[in-house]
């Protein structure tokens, strides 16, 4: 049976914060545990915490320094609960489920603990919540109401923060300390998922404060504007400036950033039709929630007044543009294309598409070219930078695409990046592999250039080979000579899965002491004993994952480049399942849709060859 | 990994001090053992930097360990390992909570970690790690050497054994007093100490830090062990004993205990972050209302329950024993916090 997405049963799912991030089913070390939340039998994965059980099963529990996508804190003390046979009050984010767990959510205490906690959080935060840029949309407000406060006993006179300086140094965000409760939610976003490590608390005690850098203004300081902070800011500390200008968007459409290759999800929010900011969603399988600058605050673009919005047309490139109507518009392109038929040939037009375009909207370009103008001059501007993968990956491995989803980096052991610079061209794509990197990674970097992932916080190559522009091939060759001559390879899997007559002549070949790394280091300008530790890095720790980018594809040599990636993932075994594989990092979002649709002169829909069809 | 906390940071105790520049081979002595116990190859010692000369001490000894066989990849031929550093706070008090501890031998700011995972399970670069302060492994020697009974003679109740008690503040003869678990307080105050220094009577008792409660002369005759200390509400802590002659002002002690909070919290947990701030606050409002007042009622009120949100809702110990002298010096000291608006040394 077919199943058809509903984006509104997954808009509720991926709205829902659930305090601590999902664990994992598919681990084979997490047994289901059953406990009990307010009466409610409740079954989780062990490791799952009690905030987030209750959150599963609908019980709601107050929280404020817990998001699904920071691991728990503990620190803002509201999501208290009472645990059967456990002493006091434990935090609910730090606590994780045991079989037969008796939890309390509520209780007489539990709410005296919890008003009690969030009159001290009101004490020190100015009360101006009619004016103030997140009303309706703050959760300090909402837990608040959640809890009951009536009253501060405490006053407004004492000590407080209220006269802290904005700083709005930065051009799409505003920091207003003044409002800041110290959860360290934008300091752990920084951290966990955004990695650049931009933020801390400056200070102790009551004196605590969030601090960019050294203490400096926002734009000073190491942030690269990538918005995690503010998406994870419970209250208007931290927010967008357009949000501060326009007031609360009133309602959302989930879409795909078209800046770069990652794809990101993004929840556009809008007033009418201006949006009012780009919130990156949760349900994105490519970023899960996460977006960099571009995606997140540089959207002018979508109502920019240098946009065209109204067709236009003109006889001859000295006439002005002259806005018409679609019907005029239409029958003009067409009157013209058949003239330039009439009087060149079948074959003197034709059509290019974007891969920023949908497969919709590039499927019917080369329908329209093929069917209506009965020619195959269609192309893509994936024809630079991914003809050499989708030719080189559907000769190895039969199949013109990546072997992974973005997922996949969260379960690699090592990673080798050929040709790409991931924080600049693929920055969230980066920031997943930068914390799987500080879960214990290694990294491997084939590149001339000193990238950034090199070594920044945090994340350091285990080897760096500065091949000499254009020695890809022999680079690549030399770590499949290391691996077939000191025995590095899975046998198994070259029996199970690879075709043995080619793998044997390939062998052959590889083995030749020509493509030694001692051989190659004259062509390639690495250094041998480096070549060897990479390879035997590759093929030893576990899962290997390479990603690699334009620096191998927009080259003479390619496809063949693709081709010695793939045969090294299949000579280790790195392919089949998570973690593993090879991954071309793409310069346009639906690059591989726009293949897929057949947007190439020589391949139909679906890569069936013209000459087959 | 283990950790020795050498963050020896309550008021009035040097215990930890003495031992470390008197007798370090006993603390490393007693930290090879727990290495070689817990199969740990790494140990540290996280030492208060207040300490330079305990810290050039242990350097010293360590080099002498390390170059006689005691440390190193082959301790006395045995083929096991044990290596030993010693490493310097940078003057946070919390540091001593034993998780902020290893955040900071991290290099982390000295926050608190959420237990569980318990540090044993999980702890220092997230290897299980035995923490345990100087006395406890100085001790170690003596038990192996000596046998467990020898240990276990001492003390009485399930407190066995001795404890190092510092005698601090307005005392005669102050210093440190190593005696069996038992002792009453009154003894060691007199008998040990010669009572007050200004010859005055004395009046209150801090017994074990900051955070300890300050004990009236009717506590004094309570044996110094942990059950019955702890039955009062009190804690014997790391064995300081701050002693206050008939001069003190208790209300001022209490606002003390509440500002030192304000300074040394690691500011992670709200009520201990914003609570202790307000606890001054309202502790000044109790001094300047007037005495028996409703206004004064309703304020003290607030800070029990204030102190039980601290108590209850707090993160570590630093946050949930605050309370602790607060609620002491009112509870015993009332008449202090009645004393007329202006009276009060410091408010």
């Amino acid at each position: 049976m077919l199943n058809y997405y509903d984006p509104k049963v997954d808009t509720d799912f991926y709205d829902k914060d659930y305090g601590t991030p999902e664990i994992t089913v598919d681990d084979a070390r997490l047994e289901p545990v059953a406990l009990t939340i307010d009466g409610r039998e409740v079954v989780v994965p062990k490791g799952t915490s009690v905030l987030r059980a209750a959150a599963e099963a609908g019980i709601n529990i107050p929280k404020l320094c817990a998001t699904d996508n920071l691991q728990a804190f503990g620190s803002c003390r509201l999501c208290l609960v009472e645990i059967k046979g456990r002493k006091g009050y434990p935090a609910s984010c730090t606590t994780s489920v045991e079989a037969g767990m008796e939890v309390r959510t509520q209780s007489g205490r539990l709410a005296g603990l919890r008003r009690n906690v969030m009159e001290l959080y009101i004490s020190d935060h100015p009360l101006d919540c009619l004016t103030c840029p997140s009303n309706g949309d703050c959760e300090l407000q909402d837990m608040a109401g959640a809890v009951g406060l009536r009253e501060v006993r405490y006053g407004y006179s004492g000590e407080n923060h209220l006269n802290a300086e904005k700083d709005t140094s930065n051009p799409y965000f505003t920091f207003d300390p003044s409002k800041c409760i110290v959860c360290s939610r934008c300091v752990r976003a920084c951290e966990e998922v955004q990695g650049t490590f931009a933020l801390t608390v400056d200070g102790r005690g009551f004196a605590s404060k969030i601090a960019a850098g050294q203490d400096q203004p926002f734009m000073d300081s190491e942030c690269v504007s990538c918005g995690a902070c503010v998406k994870a800011c419970p209250t208007s500390t931290l927010i967008e400036n357009t949000v501060v200008e326009q007031g609360q968007p009133e309602h959302s459409v989930v879409t795909t950033c078209a800046y770069c290759g990652v794809g990101c999800a993004f929840k556009a929010e809008l007033k009418g039709d201006q949006v009012v900011r780009m919130t990156p969603y949760k349900g994105g399988a490519a970023n899960r929630g996460h977006a960099c600058v571009k995606g997140r605050f540089a959207f002018g673009y979508a109502t920019h007044v240098d946009r065209i919005t109204t067709p236009m047309i003109r006889d001859s490139i000295e006439q002005s543009w002259r806005k018409v109507s679609w019907q005029e518009a239409i029958a003009f392109a067409a009157a013209r294309l058949r003239d330039i038929q009439a009087r060149y040939g079948r074959t003197s037009v034709g059509g290019i598409t974007s891969s920023r375009c949908t497969n919709e909207e590039t499927y019917l370009v080369q329908k329209l070219v093929r069917a209506a103008f009965g020619n195959n001059n269609v192309d893509t501007c994936a024809r630079v930078c991914h003809s050499p993968t989708g030719y080189g990956l559907k000769t190895t491995l039969g199949e013109s695409a990546g072997t992974q989803s973005f997922d996949s980096v969260e379960k690699v052991d090592v990673v080798m990046v050929i040709g790409a610079n991931p924080t600049d061209g693929h920055p969230v794509f980066a920031s997943r592999l930068k914390k799987r990197l500080r879960e214990g990674a290694q990294l491997i970097v084939i590149d001339p250039r000193r990238i950034d992932l090199v070594h920044s916080p945090h994340v350091r190559a285990a080897q760096h080979l500065k091949l000499r522009p254009g020695t890809n091939v022999a680079c690549i060759n030399a770590m499949a000579h290391v691996i077939v001559s000191e025995g590095l390879e899975d046998a198994r899997f070259i029996a199970q899965r690879c075709e043995q007559p080619a793998y044997q002549q390939w062998r052959e070949f590889i083995s030749d002491p020509r493509h030694a790394p001692e051989a190659t280091a004259a062509v390639t300008g690495i250094d041998p004993q480096q070549l060897r530790a990479a390879a035997r890095l590759y093929a030893s720790a576990g899962n290997g994952a390479i990603y690699y980018g334009l620096g191998v594809t927009e080259h003479s040599q390619g496809s063949t480049m693709v081709m010695g990636i793939a045969n090294l993932a299949m000579l280790t075994g790195n392919l089949g399942r998570e973690g593993v594989g090879v991954n071309p990092l793409r310069g346009q979002n639906n690059v591989q849709g726009s293949c897929d649709m057949g947007s190439f002169p020589h391949e139909l829909p679906f890569y069936r060859h013209i000459s087959g069809a | 990994m283990a950790v020795c906390n050498a963050d020896e940071g309550d008021s009035g105790t040097f215990a930890d001090r003495m031992l470390m520049e008197g007798d370090p081979f006993c603390l490393i002595e007693g930290m090879l053992i727990a290495g070689l116990a817990v199969g740990a190859t790494q140990g540290f010692i996280y030492l208060r930097e207040e300490y330079p000369q305990a810290h050039q001490i242990l350097n010293t000894a360590i080099a002498k360990a390390k170059a006689a066989g005691y440390l190193g990849d082959d301790i006395q031929g045995s083929g096991r390992r044990f290596e030993l550093q010693v490493r310097l706070g940078a003057g946070a008090y919390i540091c001593g909570e034993e998780t902020s501890l290893l955040e900071s031998l991290e290099g982390k700011r000295g926050l608190v970690r959420a237990k569980p995972p318990l540090p044993a399970l999980k702890g220092l670069f997230g290897q299980p790690t035995v923490v345990n302060n100087v006395i406890t492994l100085a001790s170690v020697p003596i038990i192996l050497a000596r046998g467990g009974d020898f240990y276990h003679d001492y003390g009485l109740g399930r407190s066995r054994g001795t404890l190092p008690l510092q005698l601090a503040g307005n005392i005669r003869r102050g210093g440190l007093v190593e005696v069996a678990f038992g002792v009453t307080l009154r003894e060691l105050l007199e008998d040990f100490g010669g009572g007050s220094r200004s010859g005055r009577a004395m009046r209150a008792v801090q017994v074990g830090g900051p955070l300890g409660a300050y004990l009236p002369e009717s506590q004094w005759d309570t044996p110094l062990d942990y059950e019955a200390f702890s039955a009062t509400g009190a804690m014997l802590g790391h064995g300081g004993v701050v002693v206050f002659d008939d001069s003190v002002d208790m209300a001022e002690q209490a606002r003390y205990a509440m500002e030192f909070c304000v300074i040394e919290s690691c500011g992670k947990c709200t009520p201990c972050r914003i609570g202790s701030i307000r606890g001054v606050e309202v502790i000044d409002r109790i001094l300047h209302s007037p005495a028996q007042s409703q206004l004064q009622e309703d304020n003290i009120e607030l800070l029990r329950d204030l102190c039980d949100t601290m108590d209850k809702g707090s993160l570590c110990a630093m946050g949930g024993m605050t309370p602790i002298p607060v609620l002491s010096a009112l509870k015993d000291f009332r008449e202090d916090f009645d004393k007329a608006a202006g009276t009060h040394s410091g408010t």
